[in-house]
């Protein structure tokens, strides 16, 4: 089980290692200054009290040079804290964070979205969403808990460590940050407007993070997974990756049965969908509409003209709703997957319409 | 004695009048606040503040005050292009042209595709945003399709075009600048009792 | 408006009952609503919080789902901050600021009993939405966090809205409040009494009040465009027709970093009478501490945007609020080392406002500190957003807001009541708030620093220990004020000791001049000033 710690974690970028400095030395100076101001305190406490039968003075303040340079002295040392012991290596460190001066090696696109990022590499042409991978029995007690509980993902983004890497961040919905601690990084995602920060990640390894602005109910459970791997790994990563995407895309092209589609169906349900509509297909009373006995699922798939009417099934499931935490799935989720979650939602829970869709006629509707 | 009848201190105003003047400074303050909506618009296009670019300059191509002759042929910046479809629209678009090495002050077009995936006509409206916000005011569109709405028929697809100059007088430390597209349905959401 | 036009002979015969509160324009019976309302809501706000802990005593969600969890965030701090401290300190200024400057009531006194009987409704439209999503009506309450982020705030439901019109209640009963106390201490002060010579806490006030009429409206006119927003189609805050998410945080903390100090100040006013009349020793650097609220007064107003580091800005503008935001330490080392100063040589004893005071003085240290580091950029990257930040705060409005306000009760309660409250109790009372409190939110620093984000209904397992801490500790700390509120209601009960009209030996100041409790009216002759 991981432990606590009592300060940041390991940090593996330069700007974190930076802000792990100044974070020392600022508790440093911040101690000290509690220690000295209290410890004076602390003798006034117990020397100066009635019991101990001192007599009250009647100062009411500086009196004489002296008494005036004592009183100045600690307002010089607060000045000299405040804008040189702590304010120069401040000023440093924001100025290594906000280094979008020299070139970066790659670009990494960060999409934050209700209640998941999705990541962009658009040299390689790359993208893909990145869910939480905790299955909810963990969070409902009913299973142990892993070691990585709430900080798992389905697909990890991977980067190449000793690569300067640009991260752009925009989201779709609300504002969400991202945040790994062992990056020094954590910069919101803010709909319809383009932020950008940096990381250059020194050693190999997992790093965990999470989303830092509160987004909605999801907001504890889209954590953040980096995968730090050599070039020749990230590169291979790369094409493997593109393969997938080639074949996730072909996979559309033959026919499914409705079996393989009701299995298709229940993971990406269970992925994605039991977060609001529940696992029973129940939702929530006033919050979250229930799928079972829905209007919209139980009604025909396509139109008198072989499309799919608005607000049907299809419709609401490729397009979502507006307005709502229904999203867009289909920015976000392939043919067979959105084929097969239709499916499974018109024959699960007690719902009985007994079609199917076909990853085909999910293409062809694109 | 009640408190209308205690002598006032020396050099106060009557009551009513200081009431008055206080309502003055919370209207003052109210209106403050409203003000800072197009004056923080404003502020944003003029320094960068939020990596909003210089918005519809209404002289168009002709309204360029930048002559070609002032390209900046000593550097050049790679300007990236990247879209993201907002919820609400069956929209797909992707930049023809995905980053592009440019120097300043060079007269540059680039291209998204745009496509409605949908089967019924739709509008949609770009939002720009560019990326690093110091870089957004030197970032002059020349032409835009992101200065009108865009209608899509069903299943239409559209090159749309966007016209600009990097100009020269941008930071010389900046060599990379994202300009990034959101593309909102036009037509509000309607908002349902949930 | 109804200006302090109230016929002397109609004074002495109130209504009796509720109508008697319902219609009193008494600075003292108003002080006492306020300061009742308070404490109820204090505990109201607590139940919230405890609630939230107990989710948060281990990893899994046990007790309530996520959507539930956020509203009990986002509503404890409304009513903490709305409802139970800045009610505690208008309460303060109604009964004490006359009673200080030897006026013999407030200036506007029907504006008054409105102020606060706005109160009670905007407290009832925050958690309304409770009880009707109780009956399933609506999604509940507020579930965006205290500060209505947009678009967040957009997409909510009813909730929200709710939280909108009570916060513009509360803004309105606070600028009627202000203007009242503004206009009181201009126009009704003793004849001798210069501005120069006003008590301390009169003086924290005067800036509190300029500061809530130049920012509350803000606030409402930041909420009012979210309501729109929602409703009628504008885009302030909405990208898609031009508008600007971050233009709704900067509104929002233009009235927010202020708010800070519209809950401290009147506390570090209140603070040195309370060190003053414990160490027999008049109050040290007067001036000074009167200039460090003007200059904590007029800095607040210009360092809002490091609240929203993260959100990205220009590199000029984030060194512009980080040094802006460092230099409010300067004002308030000032006003630590008054402090310091007023006890050196004195002859203290610990009766329980000291305790409270000295209390706030450490713990108050804390949260000063740990705003400094949080001032800057780049360690503001790892703090922001995380647990770090929500133990920093509860530092400053916790210890340096209501513990301050609880050494300003014990001090001021014998003048209140007549009675004196159970010195036993209150050192119980005081002891155990300062352990449970620190063992509460010490563990929420590390967790911060071990990169806990703030407002997460379930965590990792390597924040399990501290969050089960700091629980143990909230629960502690929860249950300790009942002692408090026995104390108080004792008191009020009339039980205890009588107290003299000087309850306390070395307690200075024209409040301590009138008997012990105060006759319904004081000061119709305003007093000689020394």
């Amino acid at each position: 089980m991981p432990a606590f710690t009592w300060s940041f974690p390991e940090p593996v970028t330069p700007v974190a290692h930076e802000t792990l400095k100044i974070h020392n030395e600022f508790m440093v100076i911040i101690t000290v200054l509690f220690t000295v101001v209290f410890a004076i305190m602390v003798y006034s406490l117990v020397r100066h009290r009635k019991s101990a039968g001192h007599e009250a003075a009647r100062f009411t303040g500086p009196r004489g040079a002296v008494q005036w340079l004592w009183t100045l002295v600690p307002f010089a040392i607060l000045l000299f804290i405040d804008f040189v012991l702590m304010g120069v290596p401040a000023v440093h460190a924001l100025l290594e964070m906000e280094d979008t001066q020299t070139k970066a090696d790659m670009v990494l696109k960060v999409t934050g979205m209700q209640w998941k990022w999705q990541y962009e590499y658009p040299d390689a042409g790359i993208r893909f969403v990145s869910n939480l991978a905790t299955p909810p029995e963990q969070t409902a007690n009913a299973e142990p808990k892993g070691d990585n509980y709430l900080l798992e993902v389905d697909n990890p983004v991977v980067l190449p460590v000793g690569k300067k890497v640009r991260v752009l961040l925009t989201s779709t919905d609300v504002i969400h940050t991202w945040w790994v601690p062992q990056f020094g990084v954590k910069r919101d995602a803010i709909p319809g407007y383009l932020r950008e920060t940096w990381l250059k990640i020194d050693q190999p390894g997992t790093y965990r993070g999470q989303c830092a602005e509160l987004c909605g109910k999801g907001h504890g459970f889209m954590p953040v997974v980096v995968e730090a791997v050599s070039e020749p790994e990230y590169l291979a990563w790369v094409e493997k990756q593109k393969a997938v995407m080639v074949a996730a895309a072909s996979a559309g092209d033959r026919t499914w049965s409705q079996d393989e589609l009701m299995v298709q169906g229940k993971a990406v349900y269970d992925k994605i969908c039991t977060t609001c509509h529940q696992p029973d297909g129940k939702g929530i009373l006033g919050a979250f509409p229930a799928i079972a006995g829905s209007k919209v699922v139980n009604q025909s798939l396509f139109g008198p003209d072989g499309k799919p009417a608005r607000d049907s099934h299809l419709d609401r499931v490729m397009n979502g709703k507006p307005g709502t935490a229904m999203q867009a799935f289909k920015t976000t989720l392939n043919d067979v997957e959105i084929a097969g979650v239709v499916t499974f939602q018109r024959n699960s829970f007690g719902n009985r319409m007994g079609d199917m869709v076909q990853p085909a006629q999910i293409k062809a509707l694109r | 004695m009640s408190p209308d009848t205690t002598p006032a201190p020396a050099g106060s105003i009557p009551v009513r009048r200081l009431v008055f003047r206080l309502l003055l400074v919370v209207a003052a303050s109210f209106a403050f606040g409203w003000a800072m909506v197009p004056f923080y618009d404003v502020l944003c296009r003029v320094t960068g503040l939020n990596g909003k670019t210089p918005g519809f300059q209404p002289g168009g191509l002709a309204g360029a005050a930048t002559p070609l002759s002032a390209v900046d042929r000593s550097r050049t910046v790679t300007v990236e292009f990247t879209g993201t479809v907002m919820p609400g629209l069956p929209w797909d678009m992707r930049p023809l042209t995905p980053s592009l090495d440019l120097h300043p002050g060079e007269l540059q077009q680039v291209k998204y595709l745009v496509r409605n995936t949908s089967d019924r006509p739709i509008v949609g409206q770009a939002i720009p945003s560019v990326s690093p916000g110091q870089a957004a005011q030197h970032f002059q569109k020349l032409d835009c399709f992101c200065f009108r709405q865009q209608t899509l028929a069903p299943g239409e697809s559209r090159e749309m075009a966007l016209t600009f100059i990097v100009k020269p007088e941008i930071d010389p430390e900046i060599h990379q600048i994202t300009l990034s597209y959101a593309f909102y349905n036009v037509e509000e959401p309607r908002r349902e009792a949930r | 408006m109804d200006i302090a036009t109230h016929p002397a002979e109609h004074r002495d015969a109130h209504p009796t009952g509720l109508l008697r509160w319902l219609t009193t324009t008494n600075h003292k019976e108003i002080g006492t609503l306020y300061l009742s309302f308070s404490l109820l809501m204090f505990f109201v706000g607590g139940l919230m919080i405890l609630a939230v802990r107990a989710e948060l005593f281990q990893p899994g969600l046990q007790l309530m789902r996520p959507e539930f969890f956020n509203q009990l965030i986002g509503v404890h701090a409304l009513v903490m901050i709305f409802a139970a401290l800045m009610p505690a300190a208008t309460g303060f200024a109604n009964w004490m600021i006359p009673l200080m400057i030897g006026a013999p009531d407030m200036a506007l006194p029907r504006l008054n009993n409105w102020g606060f009987w706005l109160l009670p409704p905007a407290a009832l439209l925050l958690t309304l939405p409770f009880i009707l999503a109780a009956f399933g009506v609506g999604s509940g309450a507020i579930d965006t966090g205290w500060t209505f982020y947009a678009p967040l705030s957009i997409q909510g439901g009813m909730g929200i809205d709710f939280a909108i019109f009570a916060v513009h209640l509360l803004g309105i009963s606070s600028i009627m409040g202000s203007i009242n106390i503004i206009a009181t201490i201009f126009n009704l002060r003793a004849p001798e009494m210069s501005l120069m010579k006003m008590p301390l806490f009169v003086w924290g006030w005067l800036i509190t009040a300029f500061l809530l009429i130049a920012t509350i409206p803000v606030l409402a006119g930041a909420v009012t465009m979210l309501l729109t927003d929602r409703h009628f189609g504008t885009h302030f805050f909405k990208a898609a027709g031009g508008g600007d998410p971050i233009l709704f945080q900067h509104l929002f903390w233009f009235f927010g970093h202020p708010e800070v100090y519209i809950l401290l100040l009147p506390v570090w006013g209140l603070i040195p009478h309370v060190l003053s009349a414990f160490s027999r020793k008049p109050i040290y650097g007067y001036r000074a501490q009167v200039w460090s609220f003007v200059a904590i007064g007029v800095l607040s107003v210009v360092v809002w945007a490091h609240h929203f580091f993260t959100a990205g800005m220009p590199v000029p503008a984030l060194i512009y609020f980080m040094f802006s935001t460092m230099s409010i330490s300067l004002p308030l080392a000032v006003l630590f080392f008054c402090w310091l100063a007023t006890m050196w040589r004195g002859s203290m004893t610990f009766e329980t406002p000291m305790l409270f005071a000295t209390g706030f003085i450490v713990l108050f240290g804390i949260a000063g500190l740990t705003g400094l580091v949080l001032a800057d950029v780049a360690a503001d990257a790892q703090y922001h957003h995380s647990y770090f930040v929500v133990a920093h705060f509860h530092y400053a409005l916790f210890a340096g807001g209501i513990m301050g306000v609880m050494a300003g009760v014990y001090y001021w309660l014998p003048k209140w009541t007549g009675r004196m409250y159970s010195e036993t109790v209150g050192r119980w009372h005081f002891w155990l708030t300062v352990v449970s409190f620190n063992l509460t939110f010490m563990p929420q620093f590390f967790l911060g620093l071990a990169g806990m984000p703030r407002r997460i209904p379930d965590y990792a397992l390597q924040f399990a220990e501290f969050n089960a801490i700091s629980t143990v500790g909230a629960f502690i700390l929860g249950f300790s004020q009942l002692l408090f509120a026995w104390n108080v209601i004792r008191c009020m009960r009339g039980q205890g000791d009588k107290a003299e009209a000087r309850a306390w030996e070395g307690a200075e100041g024209l409040e301590w001049e009138l008997p012990s409790p105060p006759p319904h009216h004081t000061w119709e002759i305003q007093p000689e000033v020394k």
